[in-house]
């Protein structure tokens, strides 16, 4: 079912046919917690794209090598070292990053998205093909994270990536920095994808 | 066009009275509205009407849209968004922002009606949600009261009114200087008790001469428009003395245990208690039908709203009480099947979630 | 299903892959941690420093000390129990005031303070917030509101005349109550939080403060 050409769809599956969070709603947690700012959306990205290309491309590299038992508890050591070197990271880049994200860096090894690349991809693919289809992912996240986390900020506080976009005077939507805030801006982007899905299906056909 | 078919209704026995139809039933409730909005506008003048045509506009907007994206006719002819809308101008404060009372609007048909599949289908009272929207998006402002009787109040509008879209309220309490108010503190009946400890008169509370959202004021004029729902039967009138009797057993239960709790009177008569327990815990999409139903729904928003008000850190909680009241009835509905006539035992439980 | 002779790896394949896993990743993360452990210390001490030398406007350096037990020892990295809060002194290696951690119960989850004091008015000279989970746009105010960070202009936290205690316990009011100087005015809006300052003040202070000027002595001569 998966042979090992990489074709540009290995990429572009992550970005938006199975776009992690906008088709396969996967790793809400993080989706949903730090999308709050856009910097806090962006770093919460990259964490996570590493935490992905290294795991993917480890798992790829070993998968003949260990024994069906023990993968799943095999990948989740090698998803969790990735991760705890990407919190020392943080916290050695910036305090302030790494109070803002809190415990969602760690738990980027709960984050589903990546163990089931790993589980149904990058064991069966060599090396190479499943770091690019890792990459498409986590781009993906990425940039649903940013999409979530930009409108939300410019509503919540008026402002994006800290620049001031309103003046003084604009009045914050506070819910929109509140949970609540993640699901309603969430909620959007699914219609928003989900209309567009459809018009083009419509269009096709 | 194609000629309209002839209507043919059906109806089992007994055939001595009309049947009343939502229609006809939606469109008396706004009959019922109307007192109320009238007086809004005697106590709080222009701001008032104003608010209360925009909300009206936004929301009926927004209900038309949503008709033209789901390619079916025009619903707004079934009065119930006007219901909406107007319930939801009556619960915002008189000087709310115009811009800020569109967002309620669109909240309230979108998220709480046409995300659900129309009238019928929504768990919570639509204009409650968008009040509920407004109230986490802008705290201050919702929060923010000017007094009744202003003397201009037929000449000028509130600033606020008239806050550009996106930015924060103009702010008021230099015009509220100016207007000859003296010694308006901007707090509402229930917060001057929560957060001062000052009692206002009950008389104030009964003809609603008093700060509050721009219809809730008035217990009696509420009570009264009330009334002739009940009477006409096109609005199940125990409801609200089951909520009454909710936050007058509360009240005073808490008041037992600790004296310096405001008294039940006052609870029952202040902030939104009589409106929301009156014309929105009744909407008949989002309560139950069965009689214990009723019951366990009516106490369960009565204790909540109590129960909000004194421990929580608002100082209304009708709002989320009537919210948390819509979201636990199909669990009501559910316990409180009744025993179908005849058989042993009550039917199994769950699967008839209607 | 075609798989019908699936052939079962002896446990001893299983034990050695996941041991060898687990070694590896244990070094990796070893390394990873030696490597960046001084950066992360650097970044925390930079932290403290920048909040110490701000809730102290004339301190031109500190050193952190320890209350344990009625007596005064410098805070090793070592963990040990006792009130923690940092002299701060100027150019001159003048002892001008102190700096200590502090918390109370916010809305959302504890307020984590840094607050200074200064020996010369007796008074709270600045707050500094460390973490807080507050709601943003109401509770994050205790840091952006200039009206509200003015009470710790110079908060009065005299001690008593017994030194058991402050003199006047420092309160929060309501906004716009402010009469005495060792009351906080409490920003409209955000009561729950400001209120959580001025408790984590009250406590904190009035904790360390009486039995900081028994040693003051001992603290000049650092």
């Amino acid at each position: 079912m998966l042979d090992d050409k990489i074709t540009s769809e290995t990429f572009w599956e992550g970005v938006w046919e199975n776009n992690p969070v906008f088709v396969m709603l996967l790793g809400m947690c993080p989706v949903l917690a730090v999308t709050n700012s856009t910097i806090n959306a962006l770093a919460m990205g990259l964490a996570t794209l590493f935490v992905l290309l290294s795991s993917s491309l480890l798992v790829s590299l070993i998968r003949n090598w260990i024994p069906k038992q023990t993968r799943i508890a095999i990948y989740i050591i090698i998803i969790a070292t990735f991760v705890t070197v990407v919190d020392y990271v943080i916290q050695a880049i910036s305090l302030d990053l790494y109070n803002a994200l809190g415990a969602f860096i760690q738990l980027i090894v709960a984050n589903c998205m990546i163990l089931g690349r790993a589980e149904a991809y990058a064991s069966k693919v060599p090396p190479v093909k499943s770091l690019v289809n890792a990459l498409g992912m986590g781009v993906g996240f990425t940039i649903a994270l940013l999409c979530l986390g930009s409108v939300r900020e410019i509503l919540g506080s008026g402002t994006l990536l800290g620049f001031d976009l309103f003046g003084e005077h604009y009045q914050q939507w506070v819910v929109m920095i509140l949970p609540p805030g993640g699901f309603f801006v969430l909620g959007g982007w699914l219609l928003l994808f989900e209309w567009l899905r459809q018009r083009k299906e419509q269009e096709e056909s | 066009m194609a000629r309209k078919p002839p209507r043919i209704e059906l109806h089992t026995a007994p055939h001595a009275v009309a049947a009343q139809n939502v229609v006809v039933i939606m469109r008396n409730v706004v009959y019922a509205l109307l007192p109320l909005l009238g007086y809004a506008v005697w106590l709080f003048g222009l701001s008032a009407f104003m608010l209360i045509l925009v909300v009206l506009l936004s929301t009926l907007g927004t209900e038309r849209f949503f008709n033209w994206m789901g390619k079916q006719g025009s619903t707004l002819d079934d009065w119930s968004a006007v219901i909406t809308a107007l319930l939801l101008a009556l619960t915002l404060p008189p000087g709310f922002p115009l811009w800020m009372g569109v967002i309620a609007g669109i909240t309230s048909i979108a998220l709480g009606k046409a995300l659900f599949g129309g009238l019928g289908f929504n768990l919570l009272n639509p204009a409650l949600v968008g009040r509920a929207f407004v109230q986490a998006a802008f705290p201050v402002a919702i929060t923010t009261w000017t007094p009744p009787f202003i003397v201009t109040r037929f000449t000028e509008f509130i600033p606020s009114t008239f806050t550009l879209p996106l930015m924060q309220p103009i702010d008021i309490s230099q015009w509220l200087a100016t207007s000859g108010i003296d010694a308006f503190t901007g707090a509402t009946p229930l917060a001057l008790q929560k957060f001062q400890s000052i009692a206002t008169p009950v008389e104030s509370l009964f003809m609603g001469s008093t700060a509050g959202s721009v219809g809730e004021t008035s217990a009696i004029l509420i009570l009264l428009c009330g009334s002739y729902l009940a009477v006409r039967k096109m609005m199940n009138w125990r409801i609200p003395l089951y909520i009454f009797f909710g936050v007058v057993a509360t009240s005073a239960l808490l008041q037992l245990i600790d004296d310096t709790n405001p008294d039940p009177l006052f609870m029952l008569l202040s902030g939104g208690v009589m409106l929301g327990a009156v014309f929105m815990a009744t909407d008949m999409v989002g309560s139950p039908i069965t009689p214990r139903g009723i019951m366990i729904y009516g106490v369960l928003i009565g204790f909540l709203t109590v129960i909000i008000r004194i421990y929580g850190g608002l100082s209304e909680g009708v709002m989320y009480a009537i919210l948390l009241g819509n979201a636990a009835t199909p669990l009501i509905e559910m316990v409180t099947q009744p025993r179908i006539f005849g058989a042993r035992k009550a039917p199994a439980k769950g699967g008839t979630d209607d | 299903m075609t798989e019908t002779t699936v052939e079962k790896p002896s446990s001893l394949r299983m034990i050695i892959s996941l041991t060898l896993v687990s070694i590896l990743s244990g070094i990796a993360v070893v390394s990873v941690y030696l490597y960046t452990k001084p950066i992360i210390d650097e970044n925390k001490r930079r932290a403290i420093e920048a909040a110490v030398l701000k809730v102290i406007p004339d301190a031109a350096g500190y050193q952190p000390f320890l209350l344990e037990d009625n007596t005064l020892k410098p805070a090793t990295d070592s963990k040990t129990k006792g009130l923690l809060f940092y002299a701060g002194y100027d150019q001159h290696k003048q002892l001008v005031g102190l700096a200590a951690p502090a918390n109370a119960q916010g809305y959302a989850d504890k307020v984590y303070i840094i607050y200074g004091y200064r020996f010369d008015c007796e008074c709270i000279t600045g707050v500094k917030v460390i973490k807080h989970a507050e709601t943003p746009g109401l509770g994050d105010k205790v840091i952006t509101d200039q009206s509200f960070v003015a009470n710790f202009d110079a908060l009065d936290a005299k001690v008593n005349v017994e030194g058991s205690a402050l003199q006047n316990r420092i309160i929060t009011v309501k906004h716009g109550a402010k009469t005495n100087p060792w009351e906080i005015d409490a920003i409209s809006g955000a009561t729950i939080t400001s209120r959580a300052i001025g408790k984590a003040l009250d406590i904190g202070a009035g904790q360390l403060l009486p039995q900081v000027l028994k040693f003051r002595d001992q603290l000049e001569a650092q």
